[in-house]
């Protein structure tokens, strides 16, 4: 699942974002990817949308990863 | 020409902690905070729970029914608190007297009540047509419009949206309108009435509204919770005011508006400085002469500590003796009337020598380490007070004031 949820996160960065899927992986963090603060929350509500799921306010400030945007999902996938 | 005094003689106020000045304030005193459940048939599909919503208002026991069909609830709720601040001032318009005033109203979003049902009409309901006075009651001047109807003011008549900054930006327009002598008299502030389901939608989305309430500089803060209202000030030249024998309540001194061109919501500490200092010299204030700051406050991680951090380099050793709050923890964030009402908190402050407190404050922060005035409002006497205001799109405004003294 989690590897499903990898693909989804680096195609919606690559088509939205225009950055190249080869740059992105599980432990790049959204500085290392050049994303701000607002692309992060998009990501996330992109990410929420695809799989159905809420992540809650309180989990967002600690969410600076790809992975730990997969962990959250993961998550809110058993909440 | 020599540039004029400018004073402050009515304020009127919509808000969730009193639908009158005497009532706004009393709940600033009193620390009593209006925030709660908000009422929205769509409630139950937003996260967030918490508002600071007018409740229990009535339009027609306040406007006649075909003035109110004009009106979306943002200008209604202009147009009262217009009424309101012209009835406390005395000032009457007239023939000789109404080309020389000016209404400069600040909104954010507009007539979206209205908007927001010609939607539903046209994509829930498949309807072919909507409302024919859509667009009237949609317009964002739609609140300045109706105010100068309603009370026949004939001068410069204009809205300005510029977020959460809007009301500071209005007001301070008609400081130097009244100021440079184009104009002797203004009604200036803002309004705002966001709660639509589009809306809640939108603030959801974007991350800071707390799930809680709101809690100002301390470290368990967790957002900003939206409100509305409006809050209107009337201004006028000293000269103006003295010749009608006005009871004045404050002196508006200077005005100060930067922005950032960074990030289009994350605030930059440097233009927020210098909105502060602009307004200082606008008013030759110095800085150690202020005694109270209204901050903007919106109770979010980012702006609290940037705040904090651009007053302590504004006011360097003096910052330690310096109290600043948040009434938005009270009122809410109201927008693009937020800075209306934290300036007629602001003008009362100076008036009655009370400091307006932050409500909710739980825990002392490191990066907002200063006077907060926490959970009690403080007796205080202070001369000079700012009103601060810095808004998405990287908009700053600042306002400064003066105890009126004969």
């Amino acid at each position: 699942m989690s590897e499903l949820v990898f693909e989804k996160i680096a195609t919606l960065l690559s088509t939205k974002k225009g950055i190249n899927k080869e740059l992105i992986n599980i432990d790049s963090s959204f500085e290392d990817l050049g994303l701000d603060s607002l692309d992060s929350i998009e990501l996330i509500a992109d990410m929420e949308e695809a799989f159905n799921v809420t992540i809650p306010n309180t989990e967002l400030q600690g969410i600076k990863t790809v992975k730990n945007v997969v962990d959250g999902l993961a998550i809110a996938m058993k909440g | 020409m020599e540039s004029r005094r400018v004073v402050v003689t009515g304020t009127g106020v919509i808000s969730a902690i009193g639908k009158n000045t005497p009532s706004f304030w009393e709940s600033i005193v009193a620390c009593k905070s209006g925030i709660g459940p908000y009422a929205s048939p769509f409630a139950d599909q937003i996260r967030f729970k918490n508002g600071a919503d007018v409740k229990d208002f009535l339009p027609s026991s306040y406007l006649e029914k075909n003035d109110l069909d004009l009106m979306d609830r943002f200008a209604q709720f202009a147009v009262i608190a217009a009424r309101e601040a012209i009835q406390q001032s005395g000032f009457v318009i007239d023939e000789e007297n109404k080309y020389r005033t000016a209404v400069i109203c600040g909104t954010s979003i507009g007539g979206v009540h209205a908007q927001e049902q010609s939607y539903f009409e046209l994509y829930r309901e498949n309807k072919t047509r909507v409302h024919p006075l859509t667009i009237p009651k949609t317009m964002p001047n739609g609140a300045a419009s109706n105010i100068s109807m309603q009370l026949g003011i004939t001068g410069p008549i204009y809205t300005i949206s510029t977020a959460c900054a809007s009301s500071n930006h209005a007001i301070g327009n008609a400081f130097w309108l009244i100021r440079n002598g184009v104009c002797d008299q203004a009604i200036a502030g803002g309004s705002e009435t966001p709660f639509t389901y589009t809306f809640l939608k939108a603030w959801e989305a974007i991350r800071v509204v707390a799930p809680d309430t709101c809690r100002p500089f301390s470290k368990t803060r967790q957002g900003m919770i939206l409100g509305e209202g409006a809050g209107l000030l009337m201004m006028e030249s000293l000269e103006s005011a003295q010749k009608r024998g006005a009871a004045i309540l404050a002196e508006v001194v200077g005005f100060g508006m930067t922005s950032d061109a960074s990030h289009i919501t994350k605030p930059d500490q440097k233009g927020a400085e210098e909105a502060m200092r602009m307004a200082l010299r606008d008013g030759g204030v110095h800085p150690a002469q202020i005694g109270y700051i209204n901050a903007h406050g919106t109770g979010t991680l980012v702006n609290d500590s940037m705040e904090v951090a651009a007053i302590k380099n504004v006011f360097g050793e003096h910052a330690n003796r310096l109290a600043i709050s948040s009434t938005k923890s009270l009122h809410g964030h109201a927008l693009g009337a937020t800075s209306s009402l934290e300036a007629i908190a602001t003008v009362m402050a100076i008036k009655e020598g009370i400091l307006p407190p932050t409500a909710n404050f739980e825990e002392k922060d490191e990066a907002c380490d200063m006077d907060v005035v926490p959970n009690a409002s403080r007796k205080k006497d202070i001369e000079y007070a700012l009103s601060n205001a810095f808004a998405f799109g990287g908009l700053n405004a600042v306002l400064a004031f003066k105890k009126w003294q004969d």
